[in-house]
């Protein structure tokens, strides 16, 4: 290696170095330290009595049916929530990338959602499905309470979740889109193909990359879903994902050890679905997403 | 600590008029108080806090650090202040159900000798109670309260003795008879709880508050009203997502006749709902066993003063002025937190404010305090877990798990 390229690799650490320290700061220290909790016996209120227990939180973790009724829950709630955003995400993206009027305002209007805070919009959601306060049971002329049953419970949170998040799909997919070359689709056309045989033998190809990465980020985040359920149901209902059960383990019950478990375990099934979108759908993150 | 600190200008100024008073440094800084308590908002607790002050003559200021509304949250916030060692809490504002928890943790200092002596002094035994932990005083009782049974004199004529009572009374009144209760999966589910428990002779703890007792009969009565109520035409179709506001709105709203709340529906109904208000009656909570009064949970704050106080025996000071009489009748009249002082019941203002005084009296001496174990954030937590929703409650079977789970959350043990 020459001197100069030597040079220029160590300036090129140097640039790097106060990111990666950030990182290392922020999100490997914590995650290292919870890992490190995981295996005491550990409750804020009497740090005098913490003692190693090993693997003991794990399986206590595990061998509960609460942990694995909270993991189909989350499953259900993520799987749900991203195939509807991912259709009606591509249904935005689509009408986005062709307005011919009124381009900005289409645009605009579809993001509005995405702004919101989420713990706004739930609290809104829950505002408007009360029975005493609430529009929609007026609006529909319904007497019921929707979060007081499982399956409309569940649907109130799917609802709220799609609202708020298909507009994330949307810009995704909208960057996608513009990466298909015009000049493709138009030599189809010029070659008899039809609209639906041009989406689907062109440009979904070409924008596969782009779909695996934006369901990626979704489903990762749809996984971790906590403020939503918090404001609508707190749980209740069989609707607990892990998160809140880390919650009401880790800040309620001020059970350190046993709630640093519920995380350790929420990181490894992230980690377990990135590998999954990873290594079955044979996306290398890394390459640039080229047409 | 820098608004202390001497401006350049103020150091010049003393540079060259030398040795005038004043001048040799910083003048003495009145310590300051730091009040953690709920974010009260009719400005009782602010003005409290400046009438201490006022009286201390110098020695201490009190300043307010506004705390959420919801007890959990509160505590989220207090309980990593705490357990870090921050020296910014001198006074808590300290929810009944926390006494045991952060006595034991070491949190908060004991009382004893005369401010203890003084805290006690004509308080009523059950808020006195609220404040203790093995034997211990930890906290000025300073506001309490506890739940009543509001009816619509206009369409029940004597109010009902039992639940029993009151839900057949409902069914007959048909559409308009239903009755609000609090059925969501939160503290107040366990509170419902603890008082159908305790009005059928039951307790959760043992009394050595280490193990669980929550008796055979009287916890399968308990489960049976609550039972009873969720499956009854009478109950609102929301009870498994209401809490105490979403029953007060939906009284307010005029098509129920009955419902279990605190006293703070009484003026809220005078100003949002004035001719719901003209016809609401109050009662005893209905009795579990007909012949055997009601026992009521217990509510309300007590002042603790925090462990890592830079100046603990001021705050114990202050505790005991911002508990003291003139304070407590501010705080009631204002902001409509019933008194601790037990006299107080007698007095015409408060009266005034609490027509129904002495049934609150009454219900405050016999009521019940919920679990007093470090570990009532994890019983709490089960047992409103294991009972939600109120219509799914099988008694027999229940009353099994419910034993079960109390046990491992007084353990800490597993999820719940």
């Amino acid at each position: 290696m020459s001197r100069r390229a030597r040079d220029e690799r160590r300036l090129a650490w140097l640039l790097c170095a106060p990111a990666v320290i950030t990182m290392l700061v922020v999100t490997a220290y914590p995650t290292v330290y919870a890992l490190w909790l995981s295996l005491f016996r550990y409750d804020l209120r009497f740090p005098g009595q913490r003692r190693f227990i090993g693997l003991d939180n794990y399986f206590s973790v595990l061998g509960s049916e609460a942990w694995w009724q909270a993991l189909s829950n989350t499953l259900l709630i993520t799987a749900g929530s991203v195939i509807f955003e991912l259709v009606l995400g591509f249904a935005f993206a689509l009408v986005m990338h062709r307005a011919l009027v009124g381009r900005r305002i289409v645009r605009t209007a579809l993001l509005v959602p995405y702004g919101i805070i989420t713990v706004v919009a739930a609290m809104s959601w829950r505002f408007a499905f009360d029975p005493t306060t609430g529009f929609v049971n007026a609006l529909l002329g319904l007497q019921g309470d929707w979060l007081a049953t499982r399956g409309s419970a569940f649907f109130v949170i799917l609802l709220t979740e799609i609202w708020k998040t298909t507009p994330f799909m949307a810009l995704l997919l909208l960057a996608g889109l513009t990466l298909v070359p015009g000049d493709l689709l138009r030599a189809a056309r010029v070659d008899g193909a039809s609209g639906p045989q041009r989406f689907f033998r062109i440009t979904l190809p070409l924008m596969r990359p782009v779909i695996v990465v934006a369901l990626l980020f979704r489903t990762l985040d749809a996984f971790r879903i906590f403020d939503t359920v918090f404001v609508l149901t707190r749980g209740a209902q069989g609707t607990e994902s892990v998160s809140i059960v880390g919650y009401d383990t880790l800040i309620t019950r001020l059970n350190l050890g046993l709630g640093s478990a519920v995380s350790v375990l929420i990181f490894f099934c992230v980690l377990a679905i990135a590998a999954a979108y990873v290594r079955g759908l044979g996306i290398d993150l890394s390459r640039r997403m080229e047409p | 600590m820098s608004r202390s600190k001497p401006t350049a200008a103020a150091i010049l100024l003393c540079a060259v008029l030398g040795a005038v008073p004043g001048c040799s440094g910083r003048a003495p800084e009145i310590p300051r108080l730091r009040w953690y308590a709920f974010d009260e908002p009719s400005g009782a607790f602010e003005q409290a806090a400046r009438r201490c002050a006022d009286a201390s003559q110098g020695r201490y200021r009190i300043e307010l650090a506004p705390l959420p509304t919801s007890a959990d949250q509160q505590r989220e916030q207090l309980v990593r202040r705490l357990s870090a060692g921050d020296p910014d809490i001198d006074i808590i504002g300290m929810d009944v159900i926390w006494t045991a928890e952060f006595a034991a943790a070491g949190w908060v200092l004991p009382w004893d000798g005369t401010a203890a002596d003084q805290a006690r002094a004509g308080r009523l035994a059950s808020a006195i109670e609220s404040a203790s932990y093995r034997q211990g005083l930890w906290a000025a009782p300073f506001t309490t309260n506890t739940q009543l049974l509001w009816y619509r004199t206009d369409r029940v004529a004597r109010p009902p003795a039992t639940w029993n009572e009151m839900i057949e009374m409902a069914e007959r009144l048909g559409e308009s008879g239903t009755i609000q209760a609090q059925g969501e999966r939160y503290e107040g589910l366990t509170v419902f709880f603890v008082s159908l428990l305790a009005s059928a002779g039951g307790t959760v703890l043992a009394p050595d508050s280490r193990s669980v007792s929550l008796a055979d009969t009287p916890t399968r009565r308990a489960l049976d009203v609550m039972r009873a109520l969720a499956r009854s035409p009478a109950a609102d179709p929301a009870l498994p997502t209401a809490r105490e506001d979403q029953a007060r709105l939906a009284f307010e709203a005029g098509d129920s006749s009955f419902m279990i709340n605190y006293t703070y529906v009484w003026p809220s109904a005078q100003a949002n709902a004035p001719a719901v208000a003209r016809h609401m009656g109050w009662a005893r909570w209905p009795a579990v066993i007909a012949g055997q009064p009601s026992r009521v949970t217990l509510g309300g704050i007590n002042l603790g003063v925090s462990a890592h106080s830079r100046h603990p025996a001021l705050a114990f000071e202050a505790a005991n002025c911002i508990a003291a009489e003139p304070n407590q009748r501010l705080a009631a009249t204002r902001g409509g937190l019933p008194p601790t002082i037990a006299a107080l019941y007698d007095d015409a203002q408060i009266r005034q404010t609490f027509p129904f005084a002495d049934l609150l009296r009454e219900t405050l001496r016999d009521a019940v305090q919920r679990p007093q174990t470090p570990f009532y954030a994890d019983v709490s937590l089960a047992i409103s877990h294991t009972l939600h929703p109120m219509r799914d409650i099988d008694p027999i079977g229940d009353s099994t798990r419910l034993r079960e789970a109390v046990r491992r959350a007084l353990q800490s043990e597993g999820l719940l």
